[in-house]
């Protein structure tokens, strides 16, 4: 009997142990962008600007960024001028609190707060074109710098809240999003290579859409798969997990636009 | 919009085999999908991709439905001689774009 109750002892522990490795921050030394884990064609479209479909994105993000817009009758050039130095390393500290309520945007909703405060122009949807194309020119500028999502006590709970959704489990299927990304990366599911997921290159040109798409997009993707019900794009509970996911990815590089299978 | 983005080597010796690399905006819709309510959505693809180097044709191609959105076309020509060559796209709908880059042969 006594031994019994060790043995059940013992169990208890390994699984506590079992537990707590599980629910530990991947470690920054064995991440790596999806970006490895493509083919040589695919990676070689995400490596020649004219051979990546992005590229029209960007285009039109150029464009819209000059273009007149709202009763300001204003431009993003005309505060913000040249977007190759006012922009550069925008990207890579999204998502950030916004300087007059606090609250946690990502940058697409940082480039709608724009539109609408000082532009005084109607937000875009989200999704659109014209928000996909800004988001993906914006984010063009920091290709190549350093993730940064920095962590403030403030943000401490938006942090902690996005790592408590990735580990979840949640749909029909009652899975997690670490049990794919963090336990079973390089793993297939079904003829895809299950990606570590890291947030390095929104909006993806992604192959299976046959377009430009957002983080959050994607994410409704995973949900659905789950057969979870999926977040409205934009919902906070979509920006915490961003939030979370590009701290996970702190110091990993832009690359924005990238593409994915 | 952005309509087409095209590599061209901007000089070359004559004689020399260049590459060109094109790119063209479109959806490529294949005309086999339907909505989610069941009605089909219309064909609408690019049908036709010609170059024209100083206007005598070097290279074309017919585009049918299983080829993806934004179709990437390369293929490689002789540089001849210093002049502009000409991309054009025909398709469904009255798709029509153009585009060209000039080569200076030396």
């Amino acid at each position: 009997m006594r031994w019994l109750l060790f043995a059940a002892g013992l169990l208890a522990t390994a699984l506590q142990a079992a537990g707590q490795v599980a629910a530990q921050d991947m470690a920054p030394e064995s991440r790596r962008s999806g970006y490895e884990q493509m083919g040589r064609e695919t990676r070689a479209m995400q490596d020649e600007d004219n051979a990546n479909p992005a590229t029209l994105w960007v285009l039109d993000g150029e464009a819209a960024w000059k273009r007149k817009a709202g009763t300001a009758n204003r431009a993003c050039a005309d505060c913000h001028g040249d977007a190759a130095t006012t922009m550069k390393g925008v990207a890579a500290r999204h998502p950030a609190p916004d300087a007059k309520t606090g609250k946690l945007v990502n940058l697409e909703q940082r480039i709608n707060a724009c539109r609408v405060e000082q532009q005084q122009a109607k937000p875009l949807a989200y999704e659109s074109r014209e928000l996909l194309a800004l988001t993906a020119y914006v984010g063009r500028q920091s290709r190549g710098m350093p993730i940064e999502a920095s962590v403030t006590p403030a943000t401490r709970p938006a942090l902690d809240a996005g790592r408590a959704l990735f580990r979840r489990k949640v749909g029909q299927i009652d899975l997690s999003c670490a049990q794919c990304h963090d336990e079973n990366w390089g793993a297939h599911l079904a003829g895809n290579v299950i990606p570590q997921a890291h947030p390095t290159g929104y909006p993806i040109y992604r192959l299976e859409w046959q377009g430009l798409g957002s983080l959050h997009r994607r994410l409704r993707n995973c949900m659905s798969g789950m057969r979870a019900e999926p977040y409205e794009p934009g919902s906070k509970e979509y920006v915490e997990l961003e939030y979370y996911l590009m701290w996970r990815a702190r110091g990993m590089k832009v690359e924005t636009p990238a593409v994915r299978p | 919009m952005a309509n087409a983005l095209i590599t061209v080597p901007k000089t070359a010796k004559r004689g020399e085999v260049i590459e060109i690399k094109t790119l063209v905006s479109h959806t490529m819709e294949t005309g086999y999908r339907r909505t989610e309510l069941g009605v089909p959505i219309p064909r609408d693809i690019a049908r036709l991709f010609t170059c024209t180097y100083n206007g005598v044709e070097v290279f074309s191609a017919e585009l049918h439905p299983a080829i993806s959105a934004n179709p990437y076309i390369s293929f490689f020509t002789v540089a001849t001689e210093s002049g502009t060559i000409a991309f054009h796209w025909r398709g469904d709908n009255g798709f029509a774009v153009s585009s060209s880059a000039t080569i200076t042969v030396t």
